[in-house]
């Protein structure tokens, strides 16, 4: 018998058994195998692995990089929002010294004013009541100067003769009376 | 059963949940000598390619934002680089390369052989023998490497009671060489488990071809229960995956630090 | 005749040897119900614990794959 063909019977034969026990496809099977495992690993050891390592490490590296960059950023943002905060109280502060001063010199010129407004008022209230004082003056005279004309025209009237020095005396008493 | 099985002139529903791991040449027939290409090679460099397009070809922006794809690589690398790093330790790291190899074909393998009409590699022995064996070998060189006769401590359980030690030191020594079978035979019977089970669910559904009373109710049932167990059956490509990995973790521990 | 009694004998030592995977599911379950009731009560500790998990639930599943094989083996190989 041919060896072929005794091959090939022992082939349709293992069909019939557990391929798994058939040796003679051991040896093809271990050929290949290692072949692939070869492959598989050098592909794995040349090339893959070593990408990966230097990509988790690159995105490791990145991420720290963030962070502290992160860390970085957060730190300038409050010493922004400090030199904010200090802006403002100064401007703050400045405003109100503005406001202070304002009021102080608004008050000053109102101060001044009312002490001039008094001090008028306090002239126009003399000047009035100097005025006042003539008049009454003038008044108190006029008053006198008709007594006594009455006076003298009464004594007059009544048969007397009215002498002017008695009748301004007596006038003058009456009305200091 | 399986011979029946074969007799194509038989009515009824056909079972040979085996057939589809059988190795065949891609091209023409014969024999499958060492470096045939065969449905073996076709689906391994299938899983080199998924792996090529998934590390290389999707990290290839090499993005600092991630897109989906690179962020599934990331994760495959942070995953199995924790995985080492807390399972053997800081100086383990020197087999990550070696380790995600293992993971990624192992699970590529897995996953690739759910797909219709695939062949799944990681369900021969042969193939899982291989890979538990390198694992076994690298252990095993590696612990007498970096201790010496030193390695052998592990096998002396140093905290038992004296009277004991020697019975331990039997028990270990048989442990240790137990470990690449178990280690291979629980990937390859996984594989090969779940995979039976799905064909022979699937043998079930053309029921009603045959028989319309019965098929009413067979065909759904198996076709739902195919649904199920493939369900079942990603989460166990991913678990086999991982476990194979962490117990290469684990093995390598005991040859980087041997002693109790 | 007498191969058919040896296949019979094969048939039914797979039948058998399937047990074992039964065995093997209540050991998966144990060491999962176990674990879940372990990290109900400390659930902060069991996040570091998953991969001991997983290597249990690993090995206490590989002695039921054995007897699986052991099945496979008599149905197909012998």
């Amino acid at each position: 018998m041919a060896s072929e063909a005794q091959a090939a019977d022992h082939v349709t034969e293992s069909a019939t058994g557990l391929p798994q026990l058939d040796f003679s496809t051991f040896g093809n099977q271990i050929f290949w195998l290692l072949v692939t495992l070869v492959v598989i690993y050098f592909i794995l050891s040349r090339v893959a692995l070593p990408r990966i390592a230097a990509v988790l490490a690159e995105r490791q590296g990145t991420i720290t990089n963030d962070l502290a960059a992160a860390e970085d950023l957060k730190a300038k943002a409050v010493e922004a929002e400090e030199a904010y905060k200090k802006a403002l109280a100064d401007a703050r502060a400045e405003a109100q010294k503005i406001v202070a001063e304002t009021k102080a010199a608004i008050k000053a010129d109102l101060d001044r004013a009312n002490v001039k407004a008094d001090q008028e008022i306090a002239a126009r209230t003399a000047e009035g009541e100097k005025a006042l004082a003539e008049i009454r003056d003038g008044a108190l005279d006029a008053v006198r100067d008709v007594a006594k004309d009455v006076a003298a025209e009464l004594v007059s009237v009544m048969g007397g003769k009215a002498d002017g020095r008695s009748v301004t005396a007596a006038v003058n008493a009456r009305m200091k009376g | 059963m399986a011979t029946e099985a074969h007799g194509a002139a038989e009515p009824g529903l056909v079972f040979h949940p085996m057939d589809q791991f059988m190795v065949k040449p891609l091209f023409g027939e014969g024999a499958v000598g060492i470096f045939t290409l065969t449905n073996v090679t076709l689906w391994m460099a299938l899983t080199v390619a998924a792996i090529f397009a998934l590390l290389v070809l999707g990290t290839a922006g090499r993005a600092t934002i991630p897109s989906r794809t690179q962020s599934i690589a990331e994760l495959a690398y942070d995953f199995v680089r924790k995985m080492v790093e807390d399972v053997a330790g800081k100086d383990g790291l020197v087999f990550f390369p070696y380790i995600m190899t293992l993971f990624l074909f192992i699970l590529f393998a897995n996953v690739l052989g759910l797909l219709p009409m695939a062949f799944t590699t990681t369900s021969h022995i042969a193939v899982t023998a291989v890979l538990a064996m390198m694992v076994f070998l690298t252990v095993t060189i590696v612990g007498f490497v970096r201790h010496g006769a030193g390695f052998l401590s592990l096998f002396w359980v140093s905290s038992a009671p004296l009277p004991l030690r020697p019975v331990l030191a039997l028990i270990e020594v048989i442990s240790y060489f137990v470990r690449p079978v178990s280690h291979s035979i629980r990937l390859a019977g996984n594989m090969m488990a779940g995979h039976a089970v799905v064909k022979v669910f699937a043998a079930f559904a053309p029921m009603i071809i045959i028989s319309t009373g019965i098929g009413l109710l067979v065909t759904p049932l198996s076709i739902l229960a195919i649904a199920t167990i493939y369900a079942l059956e990603l989460l166990v490509a991913f678990i086999q995956a991982y476990v194979f990995t962490i117990l290469t973790c684990v093995y390598l521990k005991d040859a980087l630090h041997p002693h109790h | 005749m007498e191969g058919d009694i040896v296949q019979m004998g094969a048939y039914i030592g797979a039948g058998l040897a399937c047990m074992g995977m039964g065995g093997a599911a209540i050991g998966v379950g144990n060491v999962a119900g176990n674990f879940l009731a372990g990290a109900l009560r400390n659930p902060s500790a069991a996040g570091g614990q998953t991969a001991t998990l997983f290597i249990g639930i690993a090995f206490a599943e590989a002695l039921g794959i054995f007897s699986f094989l052991v099945a496979l083996l008599l149905m197909f190989a012998v």
